[in-house]
């Protein structure tokens, strides 16, 4: 008979590395998921996504099974993104001049006739992408988990372990930011 | 340019695109190990390094309390002046009593 879930995390937390395999196996794409929404790198997505476990392994004994395994992970998961936006946040793009020739377009046709545009275009993505990847960790992670994955505010409090009325602040600051940076692509397209 | 759809359609975008959820190959083995090789966790260290910290910190508070009346002392005599307040204060009441007998 296979093991439960359960027994598996009982397991591992008594050092078992082989119990928690199956745990690693079945969450992972979760865990990928996550992690690509924050780093553009595959080798980056990796890091995050081996940390992640890394530190789910060691502190699998706060884990009290009040709430499924999966969400715990998921707290850990967000938090252990935040930090690396935070650790690369030098890396951020600086200027909007790099644009590229589909992005460009994109972008013509939404001035000429904003309704007609298809938000699936690859340009639409890779723009979002441009834009996300300026904005301060705190702004990108609540925009992402609030706008992008349509998350309530007490579930982004929840998984941030920031206060409710610290969500709310920051997303009307991320909001702000956002607009800045368009107002910045608006400004260097037309002016 | 109308910024407020251009930020819903770039948003709406983003939820058209989810990121992709595939795993590299064998990578619950990778995690494996690298788990295996990790040190155990050692509590005493742990512990330690916190006493540590702890330490250091109280004796960057009594360092700068020390300064701090080391620098003040000298400046008034308002020691001296608030104990006899005091000594005052507490004896008033005996003081009373010896004048109503």
């Amino acid at each position: 008979m296979e093991p439960t879930e359960a027994e598996l995390i009982v397991a591992a937390v008594k050092g078992d590395a082989a119990s928690f395999e199956p745990l690693v196996q079945k969450y992972s794409p979760r865990v990928f998921a996550t992690a690509r929404r924050y780093a553009r790198l595959e080798r980056e997505v990796e890091d995050i996504a081996q940390e992640i476990w890394v530190k789910a392994f060691q502190k699998l004994g706060s884990f009290r099974g009040e709430a499924p395994f999966e969400h715990w992970l998921m707290r850990l998961a967000v938090r252990t993104c935040y930090d690396f936006l935070r650790a690369h946040q030098r890396n951020r793009e600086s200027a909007f001049s790099e644009l590229s020739e589909p992005e460009d377009d994109w972008l013509e046709r939404f001035a000429a006739a904003p309704e007609s545009v298809n938000e699936h275009a690859e340009a639409a993505k890779l723009l979002v992408e441009r834009v996300l990847a300026q904005m301060a960790p705190a702004s990108r992670l609540i925009i992402t988990l609030l706008e992008i994955e349509d998350r309530s505010v007490k579930e982004i409090a929840g998984l941030t372990g920031w206060s409710v009325p610290l969500v709310k602040v920051r997303a009307f600051r991320a909001r702000a930011e956002m607009r800045k940076i368009l107002t910045r692509i608006a400004q260097d397209k037309y002016l | 340019m109308n910024l407020e759809p251009l930020q819903q359609k770039l948003l709406a975008a983003a939820r058209a695109h989810p990121p992709a959820d595939r795993v590299p190959y064998a990578f619950e083995q990778r995690i494996r190990a690298h788990l295996s090789t990790l040190p155990p966790v050692d509590l005493a260290a742990l512990w330690a390094r916190a006493l540590w910290r702890a330490a250091v910190t109280c004796v960057a508070v009594t360092l700068l309390l020390a300064t701090w009346s080391f620098v003040q002392s000298p400046a008034s005599s308002t020691t001296e002046d608030l104990s006899q307040q005091f000594e005052q204060t507490l004896l008033a009441a005996a003081d009373q009593l010896e004048e109503t007998w």
